[in-house]
């Protein structure tokens, strides 16, 4: 199996493919990780991870910058039903629109907007940084196997905005701060999650093994 | 919800752990990366590498230690120590860590915090202060490893740097560091009630206790230590253990993977 993890500029996928690597390896699924900005890796991928660090707009820039690939993943996506994971800016990209920084289009795969995390606690601190447990909403296979809950395992978030799905179905899990707050989304071959899974240890690897197994 | 981090610190120099790591049987106990391999197997739930090398040229090592070190650990990781130019924090964030902490650059040029968050985002530009207090409820802002004052106000400072885009801070007391009596709690207090990003409180732990402290009455969102670490006097464990007993939420997760899911 080929992952195509999508390089575009934003922040360091080096540590993005050697947790796809580990997890592949924990799973026992044979997996090629690619890291390219080659459209034509991403359609020939048998599933695709698009990453994210930084600010929405800016990501968004940088997708669009690269010849072809928004349309590749359009048709990889829509067209041949690849698996899909999404990685912090790369789950809020799913969004129909981002107010980071003003108002930017996002790619409109899961419906809702991303938006500045609001906690009912003003002590609360701004960005939602560190380790954080999720409540599962609706079950997934991307989560099997996962303690989650009060008690459950925990996972590395570094965020100031999150994605506000406006159909409820869409939502897979939320994290608590001050409020919930969007961890995991995901509609047909589609998935994103807040946090970062290549730095949230046993818990990212086991969701990345889970995503590799994944037959939406 | 959202848990207290414990942080360990690793000093290194040209490449080595400064004085070792000595909680657990390590092959090599100045290789960093070996270090930080434990400290993952232990439950740190981030991690923090401060490079003293004096020489620019060997800062590649610093680099190499990074990278290895992001292969072998999936948790997250800051480095500091000489990041003065925007192209120090990129090499950093590319050889995989996810956050630079820039110090004297941005006493210098405060312009510097925004240029970074600006280029990189705020989540990955922490700004590090090493403060010592000058008269009752004043702290100044001290360089060159506090031998050096600035005159700058530590509280001040810390809401510039804020506003600029350091997504945390690292607060370090220079009249507590190494002196095992226990954070500044008054200046830990003083800088998180300014601003609202993450503090992480560091400088003077000798016991676990202490690190309670910082967090229930400093009001700092995670706690950094050295040395009671590294010469075994607490494992990380027993610290997460020891602060979630005073109520504070920790993240008590196996490390494992096999004790952690089900495969």
């Amino acid at each position: 199996m080929t992952v195509a993890i999508i390089d575009y500029g934003s922040g360091n996928l080096h540590s993005a493919a050697k947790a796809f690597e580990r997890a592949a390896s924990e799973s026992g699924v044979a997996t090629s990780v690619v890291v390219t900005s080659n459209p034509e890796i991403v359609l020939s991928a048998d599933r695709v991870v698009l990453p994210g660090v930084g600010a929405f707009p800016d990501c968004r820039n940088g997708l669009l910058a690269i010849d072809g690939m928004v349309e590749a993943l359009e048709e990889a996506i829509h067209a041949r039903a690849k698996p899909f994971l999404g990685i912090c800016v790369g789950m809020q990209l799913l969004a129909e629109r981002g107010l980071e920084h003003g108002e930017t289009p996002g790619l409109g795969w899961i419906s809702g907007t991303v938006t500045p995390i609001e906690p009912d606690d003003p002590k609360l601190k701004i960005p939602h940084m560190g380790w954080n447990n999720l409540e599962l909403i609706r079950a997934h296979a991307l989560v099997d196997g996962i303690p989650l809950g009060a008690g459950g395992l925990n996972a590395y978030f570094v965020h100031s905005y999150h994605l506000k799905a406006s159909d409820r179905r869409d939502v897979i899990a939320t994290t608590d701060y001050g409020g919930a707050l969007t961890a995991i989304v995901g509609r047909d071959t589609i998935c994103g999650v807040q946090f970062h899974p290549e730095k949230s240890q046993a818990f990212g690897l086991k969701l990345i093994s889970n995503f590799l197994r994944w037959r939406p | 919800m959202l848990k207290t981090r414990v942080i360990p610190c690793l000093d290194v120099k040209d490449g080595r752990v400064v004085k070792g790591v000595n909680f657990v049987n390590l092959r090599d106990a100045g290789d960093p990366v070996e270090c930080a391999i434990a400290y993952d197997a232990a439950g740190a739930d981030e991690l923090c590498f401060l490079d003293i090398t004096a020489s620019h040229e060997e800062r590649n090592l610093l680099l190499d230690v990074v990278r290895r070190t992001a292969e072998a650990c999936f948790m997250p990781l800051t480095v500091g120590g000489g990041v003065r130019t925007l192209d120090d924090i990129r090499n950093l964030l590319l050889a995989g860590a996810d956050k630079a902490s820039i110090m004297t650059a941005a006493v210098h040029d405060r312009d510097f915090v925004r240029r970074g968050a600006e280029k990189f985002g705020s989540q990955c530009i922490v700004v590090a202060i090493d403060a010592k207090a000058v008269a009752p409820g004043r702290w100044e802002i001290f360089t060159h490893g506090g031998r050096r004052p600035t005159g700058i106000d530590a509280v001040k400072y810390a809401q510039e740097v804020t506003a600029l885009g350091a997504g945390e801070i690292l607060l370090t007391s220079m009249d507590r560091d190494g002196a095992k009596s226990g954070f500044d709690i008054e200046l830990t207090r003083a800088i998180s009630n300014a601003i609202s990003v993450p503090v992480i409180a560091s400088g003077g732990v000798g016991t676990l206790e202490h690190l309670v402290e910082g967090v229930r009455d400093g009001f700092a969102s995670a706690v950094l230590a050295a040395s009671i670490f590294h010469f075994g006097e607490f494992t990380i464990g027993e610290a997460k253990a020891y602060m979630a007993k005073a109520g504070l939420p920790m993240r008590l997760d196996p490390t494992d993977f096999g004790d952690a899911v089900s495969k």
